[in-house]
């Protein structure tokens, strides 16, 4: 199995798929890897750096293309890469299909089978392949870097022999990877930082990260499917516009991250808002290429309006194309990882994660991948939460799958006998007796089962002997059989020795359960 | 009138009381007051009832009563805590035959009277049934836990139909006794108790020794159900309701258990599990003979001393050689030493549901690091020393990887994950479900072969002297 790396070709791409660091793991795992000349020259990893973990250099991009099963990119192929890739190739590159329905025609028509790298489903098991998280985080530190870079004054407080400075006011609008990444560089620097999400949940992180969690005051849940946010309602949008507006005159400055899956940004930070903002302000915009948060954003460029500056970069991860690179290359290795490495590598259409990034394969376009059960919408990996023992409430199976059909057997049974015995007279009291004890029965196993669910599993036991000494209490039988007579008749003498025996279980029984449990103790003082 | 009343209304109260009596076992600190309540709430209702008009036979009735109490208490006292499973076995057949004899003499009582009503006679023939499988049922599990029978489970050919035919038998019987005129239900009714009896001792022989846990509480849901049955026939209600209480709480536990083997109660009282014991697998050919590392007291002892986090995860071998008290003195030298110590008690572990925790609770050491399998399983990544004792098919990894086995599927401890595991083992049997353990032959394990209580002695020695030596 050859692995190959080529340059990137798209203007102003300096990443690559893959670092000497991650080569050499691809060469632990069994395969042979390869490098076009200079793949990794901007992203400051000479061809030496590879060669010396075991890689081969291809002097240029049909070589390489030539002689790999699997070439791992960054950016989606051009038109004039795909000419190169043989039937069979195995393509894993950033796709994004929504927007790319040509591409993958040709890919398919080409023979080729492409994992998209942004497809990647967001379930627990595929996290550490989720190079669009990778690149988020990367996104949302360099924002901030760029917004330090175009501000004209300090993050931190300063007090200083000429004065006082007051600290920059940030607002993080959308707190997801890219947006925790951003609250925790801005915070990093010493400003006031402020963010806003619609997803409730993700309150406790924006907070743990010291930052302040701005909510409107309507209740409306956020959270959709696979963690992104959805589409919120009118009333909530135009709660969230007003407030906005109110913050908008005393931010220094605005990182907006707000993505909706599939569909282009919304705008959240609008003309008026801009206006509103002092001149030197910055606002940047992490959702530039699909269209921009801000309506003022111009993908690629800084627009410059009433002194505002705003950012709207679609590089910010290339422009940290060092760890960038190592980021995405590190997905890669876990996605070849996943596929059985070298010697067992297989794409296998009935794994998940597999299934669900091809977008081509065997000539078709596999996209859209059939649905996945809903994954776990966590917005992103959190710090453990502290753990909290939940009360064992009641944890068994309802005990109304045994109750209601023994409830209904018993009812049958009481109906045959009555009908049977419909003709005597006392039975009806009898029977009427019956339903009673019946009740009080059904009754008593609901409370029994309710509460046994709730002793502790170290006291099981003490239950067994206490539940021992309290059905002693067939004693009761015993004594009110064997005791309404003087004379000794049969059963006088058989309730006695009934009472006889079940006091052994009731005195053995309470006072073994009072021996064990007076053994329970606590953790007394260390160091005893 | 004003009799009947006051009787109902301290039945009431001693229902309630025995409610908050097990209500009470769900925490350590409630618990002792749960007893008081139970023991407070039986006063009442003995009283009650021996003061009701209709009771008058004191001569027989208090020396009897002071007989069984006395019997009780030194039963109670006497009992080592290792031999509890043996006495809640003991003392679900005391209810059992109680409750054979009250239905004998309820049956005799209404002949006397000549009360004859077919709905008594069900209850009494239903009462008199369980109450005869709880009772042999019961003492075989005794004479299986003590000892004197062997564990192994005894399968006769045809077991299945013989079991159907003896319901069967006891069914049919249920017409010619309800049908009787005067006493002539006696023979059907005896006869039944018979056939009830063989039923019970059957079906616990056919058990094997390590689902003596379900065993018990399944007897325990039965002796709560006799009781119960004994209320219906009587018209208790106190006895219904308690029998009720005790028969849902061994229904809960009988549950639980075999959720912690992963089998079904009917997988566990008629698959005769177990019988296969010895089995060992043979390794395939070409296949070396897999090779265990051995440690000794000295090198255990070093690795302790290392350790910031050791877990210990007791089974039935500690049980057998009356470790609990070494293990503390063990327990309280690493805790002196800085170690962080617990315990991991599997569900099934020993004999009797919690039966580890007792034990833990005899020697000393506190309930607050003891902990459930769930509550640590994921700690073992983390821990530098597990200490198995007496343990094995509880911390068995097959369970997890190895679909062939029989114990697929059930949950266990998941001990290979920790830096180093010390197993220590009698001998190099398999454990009492009968299959290998690859725990043994893992890089990370070591075995410390020796009797469990002496193997722990020397550990404590030799730790004492280590830190000593250290410390001067």
């Amino acid at each position: 199995m050859k692995v190959g790396i080529p340059k990137e070709i798209v203007a102003g791409e300096r990443r690559v798929a893959g670092t000497p660091k991650t080569t050499k793991k691809l060469v632990g795992m069994g395969f042979e890897v390869m490098i076009e000349a200079g793949a990794g020259a901007a992203a400051d990893y000479p061809d030496e750096a590879y060669t010396a973990v075991g890689a081969t250099v291809a002097p240029d991009a049909k070589t390489l293309y030539g002689e790999c099963d699997v070439v791992a990119k960054v950016e989606a192929p051009t038109p004039d890469e795909i000419p190169l890739m043989r039937k069979g190739l195995v393509l894993i590159s950033f796709i994004y299909p929504k927007r790319s329905a040509e591409l993958m025609e040709q890919l398919a028509k080409q023979g080729v089978t492409t994992l998209a790298m942004d497809m990647v489903p967001r379930i627990t098991r595929a996290q550490k392949l989720d190079a669009l998280s990778s690149m988020a985080n990367i996104a949302g530190y360099r924002a901030v870097v760029e917004a330090a870079n175009a501000y004209g004054s300090f993050f931190p407080s300063q007090f200083t022999a000429a004065g006082k400075v007051d600290p920059a006011k940030v607002l993080v609008i959308g707190a997801g990877v890219a947006g925790l990444a951003s609250i925790a560089a801005a915070r990093g620097l010493g400003a006031i930082v402020r963010a806003f999400d619609t997803r409730a949940a993700v309150k406790d992180e924006v907070k743990s990260l010291g930052a302040e969690f701005l909510e409107v005051e309507l209740e409306e849940e956020g959270e959709g499917k696979g963690g992104y946010a959805k589409v919120m309602s009118k009333a909530f949008i135009e709660a969230e516009m007003a407030l906005f507006r109110a913050q908008a005159p005393q931010l220094d400055v605005v990182v907006t991250t707000a993505l909706v899956p599939g569909a282009k940004a919304p705008i959240l930070w609008d003309r008026e808002m801009v206006e509103l903002m002092k001149p030197g302000s910055v606002i940047v915009d992490l959702a530039a290429a699909q269209g921009g948060n801000c309506e003022l954003t111009k993908a690629g460029e800084v627009v410059v309006h009433n002194g505002v500056k705003i950012i709207g970069y679609t590089d910010l991860a290339s422009r940290m194309a060092t760890t960038a690179s190592q980021l995405y290359a590190t997905n890669i290795v876990h996605l070849l990882d996943d596929m059985g490495k070298a010697a067992e590598f297989e794409v296998d259409t009935d794994d998940v994660v597999v299934r669900t990034s091809m977008v081509t394969h065997e000539g078709e376009v596999t996209w859209p991948p059939p649905a996945i059960p809903e994954p776990t919408p966590k917005a992103k990996p959190p710090a453990p939460p502290p753990k909290e023992k939940a009360a064992p409430v009641a944890k068994g199976p309802s005990p109304f799958r045994w109750v209601m059909p023994s409830l209904g057997i018993g009812l049958l049974i009481l109906w045959l006998v009555l009908t049977i015995q419909a003709d005597e007279g006392r039975s009806s009291v009898q029977a009427r007796e019956f339903v009673q004890h019946l009740t009080v029965f059904v009754l008593a196993v609901f409370v029994g089962w309710q509460i046994i669910w709730n002793v502790t599993a170290a006291l099981h036991t003490p239950l067994m002997s206490v539940t021992n000494a309290i059905s002693g209490i067939i004693i009761v039988g015993g004594i009110l059989e064997g005791g309404h007579t003087d004379e000794l008749t049969a059963p006088v003498i058989l309730g006695v020795i009934a009472a006889l025996i079940a006091t052994i279980n009731i005195a053995g029984g309470f006072l073994v359960t009072q021996r064990m449990l007076k053994m329970f103790r606590k953790d007394p003082e260390v160091g005893r | 009138m004003n009799q009947d009343v006051l009787l109902a209304l301290s039945y009431i109260v001693a229902s309630v009381l025995f409610i908050l009596s097990l209500r009470g076992l769900s925490s350590q600190e409630t618990a002792r007051r749960g007893n008081l309540y139970g023991m407070i709430g039986m006063g009442l209702a003995i009283v009650a009832t021996i003061l009701d008009g209709r009771v008058d036979a004191y001569f027989a009735l208090i020396p009897a009563v002071a007989a069984g109490a006395l019997v009780g208490i030194w039963l109670a006292v006497r009992v080592a805590m290792t031999a509890m499973p043996e006495l809640v076995a003991l003392l679900h057949s005391f209810v059992g035959a109680a409750a054979v004899l009250v239905g004998l003499a309820s049956y005799l009582g209404a002949v006397e009277a000549g009360h004859h009503d077919a709905v008594h006679l069900v209850e009494v023939y239903i009462d008199v049934f369980i109450g005869a499988i709880t009772f042999t049922g019961s003492i075989i599990a005794f004479l299986k836990l003590r000892g004197s029978i062997g564990g192994r489970p005894l399968l006769l050919p045809g077991r299945h139909l013989l079991n159907l035919a003896l319901v069967i038998g006891a069914i049919a019987l249920a017409v010619p006794f309800v049908g009787a005129e005067g006493d002539g239900g006696l023979v059907p009714v005896l006869v039944m108790t018979g056939i009830a009896s063989l039923l019970g001792i059957h079906m616990v022989m056919a058990i094997g020794g390590a689902d003596m846990p379900v065993v018990v509480s399944l007897l325990n849901s039965y002796s709560g159900w006799t009781a119960a049955a004994a209320g219906f026939m009587l018209g208790n209600d106190l006895l219904i309701v308690t029998g009720a209480l005790v028969g849902s709480s061994g229904a809960i536990l009988s549950v639980i258990m075999c959720r912690a083997m992963n089998r079904s109660i009917w997988n566990v009282v008629f698959s005769g599990f177990g019988a296969q014991a010895g089995a060992k697998r043979q390794p395939k050919d070409g296949e070396a003979p897999q090779e265990v590392f051995e440690i000794d007291v000295p090198n255990t002892v070093a690795e302790l001393m290392e350790a910031k986090e050791v877990i210990i995860v007791p089974g039935y071998g500690m049980a057998v050689a009356r470790a609990q008290h070494a293990v503390r003195d063990l327990t309280n030298l690493l805790r002196k030493n800085g170690t962080n110590v617990r315990f991991g008690i599997h569900p099934v572990a020993g004999r009797l549901p919690g039966h580890m925790n007792v034990l833990l609770a005899e020697a000393n050491i506190p309930y607050d690091i003891v902990l459930e399998m769930d509550e640590l399983n994921d700690d073992f990544p983390e821990t530098d020393v597990v200490l198995v004792i007496g343990a094995n098919d509880i911390v068995n990894p097959a369970a997890q990887t190895d679909e062939t086995s029989t114990i697929y599927g059930m949950p266990v401890l998941e001990v290979w994950n920790a830096k180093r595991t010390v197993m220590m083992k009698r001998g190099r049997a398999a454990g009492y479900a009968g299959i290998d353990n690859p725990l043994f032959y893992l890089e990370n394990t070591r075995m410390l072969f020796g009797d469990a209580k002496a193997t722990v002695d020397g550990l404590v020695t030799e730790l004492r002297a280590q830190t000593q030596a250290e410390a001067a």
